[in-house]
């Protein structure tokens, strides 16, 4: 077994020992790139000189004693929209194309100063909008499951490296699902921690008030590695929460005996997989049987969070990519006037979902529709979190599938953005309450494509998500990996 | 024929002098090399994220309750949506529905008379970059290209909006200068017009003298000076005015003030500007401001200009007075204020303090605080001179005197001579020896010649070189004359 | 409802030029999605307040302290366009 099949623990565990080096560890993943990346294109770019470079002064550090701890030497990727200084950033947009920021984001800085290695960026849907990766300017990723389908999305780039080994573990975002769905289409674990646990600074905004980032890896313990490695309190980010951070590793041994689980019983039903059903049913019986009280609960609201989302998140996402306009940086195409330049670069430099999602969210804040559109958004958006609320007063976290379908093909809903947007109805709520949510892999359908299933907790509530999410993988037993044509 | 009534309300944006910007760290500096104090923030670079500057917060707050306008205990930051290329991110952080500050009001004296201007809000907002015009004369009209510098994008900005309470373009200026006082004592702001540092809009319109409705309004910018604020308003008013009895109609919409030709033209406006599309930043938490906060904040506050023209009144000076000292630099006013509270009289030090005190620093160059000039030694001056010690010509010796250290009034008095003789007895010895030397005119004065008095007095001046007191000296001469 | 959209207005106000042909499909496309958008419509919310933040966090302030700027010709290495130190756009047709 290479290298790159090596759980994160376990790739820590060697380095402390001396038993591998970073570079090595870092060949090995690179490698697997190589073989994958032709069929797959999880990346965006591979730093491959960067790499070896951070690898080698993590093995020197190492030497001198000077090991900075469980990431020091691991690498890792990162979705191509959280700005790294000095390297290509482009939110798989044309707008972006050659754009190098000038600073790190705030997760790129505690990664480097963790010692982990940066193998490089990966493909998303442009300016993370979209539930596929269809959606990057640079070409879709496919699925290591199934080529012929969807990583999901749209961190779709992250999930496919963590599920195929061109990275050990990845970093993503999400706004409405964007790290758990394509964690679950690709059969790892993904992690939206509560709003404002991770700061935003440096990542490039789609819905600010709904982005949150998180990590994508192979079991829930390198989730939880990952995720202690970059949250906490950022006086750059107002949003960031400067609250008390736990540890989550202590939790994830401690198992469901007592707890009360409620099921959503709005995220069942019509537009869900009978595979996806069964496997999450049989998944709660595990979790009876390990001592938690299953119950059903009721969100009712849940059921138009989808229209509530696909009016707030636009909005957000009208301003927030108002600033690409060819003035400052980015590709500009000629014009007589700043006007002409502006309109005709912008025209130039969207994709079609993003052009989609500007002019809706312009529309829906435009006057005379904003009280009826936007501002009536808002205040579902009050009432979910209300409902939320309510329901965690009864019950200590919430499950659901992650996706209602497994990953699905290639170009089946490109043409039809509604149906695409259904993709995210059972992650996008918890996007709404900033509600902590995360996909654990638990098995796969009869044509061997995985099923995810997700954990949802109250605000802050992660220690009792990852407790929840280590016994339901310990009991699924997932373990099966993805494998690529000509993968070593 | 209809008399019309002008309606003037004006908006104004101060920039407030912290040292870093509103919602980033680059400094705040008039006219360093462009695009030298810009980060990822104030460009709206891809991934930044604004933060508050908790100081800027503090100082609308004060500049809030000067104008005694209310706090809101809870307000939000909205962004308002349009584009342009000064302005980073395409939108402004401004405020929307919720400004920190609502319906206060400012006293401003035009001509002898009191008016209450109302304000309607004063909210928390960036500044955007500037843009050159490059080209043909650097004006926007056949202009080559725009240069743009961020280095004021993103510094805070406190817009105040008034009430349409002002019908005069006198009354305009007078708000404008008594405004820039206020946020000038404040010290929140430079608040220089000439470099943009307090920046003034006015909305204007005319309706005929008594009509309830509001005709309809004509926004005017560009002006850089109070003399062009007023010149640019009363041209306003005209124009409509004479477009009114002309039988047209006044348009909504923006013109520019062009100073040199002193007329306002028409000036093409955002496209879509109507619609900003205002809704709340999701990347700032709203703003709570306690009660007991915004209590320390009002108890901190200077005496402002319209309290301290009103303490000056009560203290029993002339209109003309007051209006001169509070124009006059804080130091002399501090001077004054301390002369008075060591028993000087008011009318009296306000007239010293700001002539020949002034005039002389001016002469000199220098501050109050460099001459060491206190309130006990000007008390002690204008005592003098109100005592008679020394005469109003001898005075002025005197101070520059003691502006030239040599000591205090009285000291540099005698040592320089120039004292009076006041006291009886020095001067009764004086007086004796004049009449015994002047027999015939005693005899003269005595047989009803009275006129000869002016001649002996004359000659006690002439014997006491000078330092002899009139009054006194003429009443001890009567005295001995008529016993 | 049948939801009327400018969709003209709407691209103008977003500084997207577009053709007629895009315009026309973004205009279908949008129709379909506030159709199903405005099921928000449907629920009651008169008895919730808005909530502007999940956690309902207040006031994030930083100290007025200056902090290092970035280093201009970084900066405009990233410039379609720039000058002298400026960023360089063509002339201004609107008057802000
Ligand atoms: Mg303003
Ligand atoms: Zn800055």
């Amino acid at each position: 077994m290479s290298l790159a099949d090596i759980l994160i623990v376990e790739a820590a565990g060697r380095l402390a020992d001396g038993e591998i080096d970073s570079v090595s560890l870092t060949e090995a993943v690179i490698e697997r790139a190589v073989f994958t990346e032709a069929e797959l294109h999880c990346y965006l770019t591979i730093d491959r000189e960067g790499a070896l470079r951070q690898a080698a002064a993590s093995d020197q550090r190492r030497a001198n004693g000077e090991a900075r701890g469980l990431l020091d030497g691991i690498p890792l990727a990162l979705k191509d929209n959280m700005c790294t200084r000095g390297l290509e950033t482009t939110a798989a947009s044309q707008i972006l194309a050659g754009y190098v920021p000038p600073y790190d984001a705030h997760i790129v800085e505690r990664l480097r100063a963790g010692g982990a290695v940066i193998v490089g960026k990966t493909n998303l849907d442009e300016f993370a909008m979209g539930s596929s990766t269809e959606n990057s300017a640079y070409g879709p990723t496919r699925n290591p499951w199934d080529p012929d389908r969807v990583p999901g999305g749209s961190s779709g780039g992250s999930a496919a490296a963590v599920a195929v080994g061109s990275a050990l573990g990845a970093f993503g975002s999400d706004t409405g699902g964007s790290i758990r769905q394509p964690a679950s289409l690709c059969g790892v674990v993904g992690v939206k921690p509560t709003y404002g646990r991770v700061s935003r600074y440096g990542l490039i905004a789609f819905a600010s008030s709904l982005d949150q980032i998180g990590p994508l890896a192979r079991s829930v313990e390198d989730a939880a590695i990952l995720l202690e490695a970059v949250w906490g309190h950022d006086g750059r980010d107002a949003t960031s929460y400067s609250g008390a951070y736990p540890n989550l590793h202590s939790t994830l041994s401690r198992g469901v005996e007592g707890m009360r689980i409620g099921v959503v019983k709005e995220f069942t039903g019509e537009g869900f997989e009978r595979a996806v059903e069964s496997t999450v049913a049989a998944n709660l019986d595990h979790l009876a049987d390990a001592g938690a009280d299953i119950v059903e609960v009721s969100v009712p609201t849940a059921d138009v969070a989808l229209s509530a989302y696909y009016l707030i998140a636009p909005a957000e996402a009208s301003a927030n990519l108002a600033r690409f306009d060819g003035v400052r940086y980015g590709n500009r195409v000629p014009g007589e006037t700043t006007e002409e330049m502006m309109a005709a670069t912008r025209a130039a430099g969207f994709g079609p979902e993003p052009i989609r999602r500007i002019l809706l969210g312009t529309y829906a804040l435009s006057a005379g529709y904003y009280d009826a559109f936007y501002g009536k958004a808002q205040q579902v958006r009050a009432r979910l979190i209300h409902e939320f609320a309510a329901a965690y007063e009864s019950v200590d976290v919430l499950i659901s599938p992650t996706s209602p379908t497994v990953a699905f093909e290639l170009g089946a809903r490109v043409d039809d953005p509604l149906a695409m947007y259904l993709s995210d109805i059972c992650t996008l709520p918890c996007n709404l309450s900033g509600d902590p949510a995360m996909s654990v892999p638990v098995g796969l359908d009869e044509s061997g494509l995985p099923i995810g299933l997700q954990v949802m907790a109250p605000p802050l509530g992660e220690e009792k998500m990852f407790a929840v999410g280590a016994e339901v993988e310990r009991r699924a037993g997932f373990s099966a990996m993805p494998q690529v044509g000509a993968m070593a | 024929m209809t008399t019309w009534e002008p309606v003037i309300g004006i908006e104004v944006h101060v920039e407030l002098k912290t040292v870093s910007k509103m919602f980033c760290g680059c400094a705040v500096g008039f006219g360093e090399e462009p695009n030298t104090s810009v980060c990822p923030v104030c460009l709206g670079l891809p991934g930044a994220l604004p933060v508050t500057n908790g100081r800027a917060i503090e100082w609308i707050t004060a500049v809030g309750r000067a104008l005694d306008c209310s706090i809101s205990p809870r307000s939000v930051f909205h962004r308002k949506n349009y584009f342009y290329a000064d302005l980073p991110k395409n939108y402004q952080i401004s405020q929307f529905d919720i400004p920190v500050c609502r319906d206060g009001h400012l006293e401003v004296d035009v001509d002898g008379e009191t008016i209450s201007v109302g304000i309607e809000r004063a909210h928390m907002e960036e500044d955007t970059g500037k843009s050159r015009h490059v080209g043909d004369g650097g004006r926007i009209h056949g202009a080559r290209a725009t240069q743009l510098d961020f280095n004021r994008s993103g510094v805070p900005l406190v817009e105040i909006v008034s009430r349409p309470d002002i019908h005069s373009a006198a009354a305009a200026r007078a708000y404008a200068q008594e405004l820039r006082s206020v946020v000038a004592e404040l010290g929140v702001s430079d608040a220089r017009m000439e470099e943009g540092s307090i920046r003034f809009d006015a909305n204007v319109s005319v309706r005929p003298a008594g009509s309830g409705t509001l005709g309809t309004k004509v926004e005017i910018k560009n002006m850089n000076s109070f003399r062009s604020l007023e010149r640019a308003v009363d041209y306003e008013i005209d124009r409509q005015v004479r477009l009114l009895e002309d039988g047209g109609e006044v348009i909504l919409e923006t013109r520019h003030w062009d100073e040199e030709a002193g007329v306002t033209h028409s000036m093409r406006t955002k496209e879509g500007s109507s619609d900003y599309r205002y809704f709340t930043e999701p990347d700032l938490l709203p703003l709570v401001l306690d009660e007991a906060w915004v209590q320390e904040i009002s108890a901190r506050l200077p005496e402002l200009p319209a309290a301290r023209r009103r303490r000056y009144t009560e203290m029993g000076l002339e209109p003309g007075a007051v209006a001169v000292l509070s124009a006059a630099e804080p130091e002399i006013r501090r001077l004054f204020d301390s002369a008075v509270a060591a028993g000087s009289a008011p009318a009296a030090t306000a007239n010293w303090v700001t002539g020949e005190i002034t005039a002389a620093l001016r002469r000199q160059d220098r501050s109050v605080a460099e001459t060491g000039l206190d309130g006990e030694t000007v008390a002690e001056l204008v005592d003098m001179v109100a005592a008679g010690d020394v005469s109003a010509s001898a005075a002025k010796e005197v101070l520059s005197g003691v502006l030239d250290g040599e000591g205090m009034p009285h000291q540099v008095a005698e040592a320089r001579d120039l004292l009076q003789m006041s006291d009886a007895a020095a001067l009764e010895s004086i007086v004796d020896g004049v009449l015994s030397e002047n027999a015939d005119a005693v005899e003269r004065y005595r047989g009803g010649e009275t006129k000869v008095l002016g001649f002996l007095v004359g000659a006690v001046m002439r014997s006491s070189a000078g330092k002899a007191d009139p009054k006194l000296t003429n009443q001890l001469l009567r005295q001995r004359l008529e016993s | 409802m049948p939801i009327e959209i400018d969709i003209g207005h709407v691209a103008r106000l977003a500084r997207l030029g577009l053709s007629e042909d895009d315009l026309e499909m973004y205009r279908r496309q949008l129709g379909t999605i506030l159709e199903h958008a405005s099921r928000v419509q449907s629920v009651a919310t008169d008895d919730v307040e808005p909530t502007s933040h999940p956690l309902g966090l207040t006031n994030a302030f930083r100290a007025d302290e200056v902090r290092p700027s970035l280093d201009r010709g970084e900066v405009l290495s990233q410039a379609p366009d720039h000058a002298d130190g400026y960023f360089v756009v063509p002339p201004a047709l609107e008057i802000e």
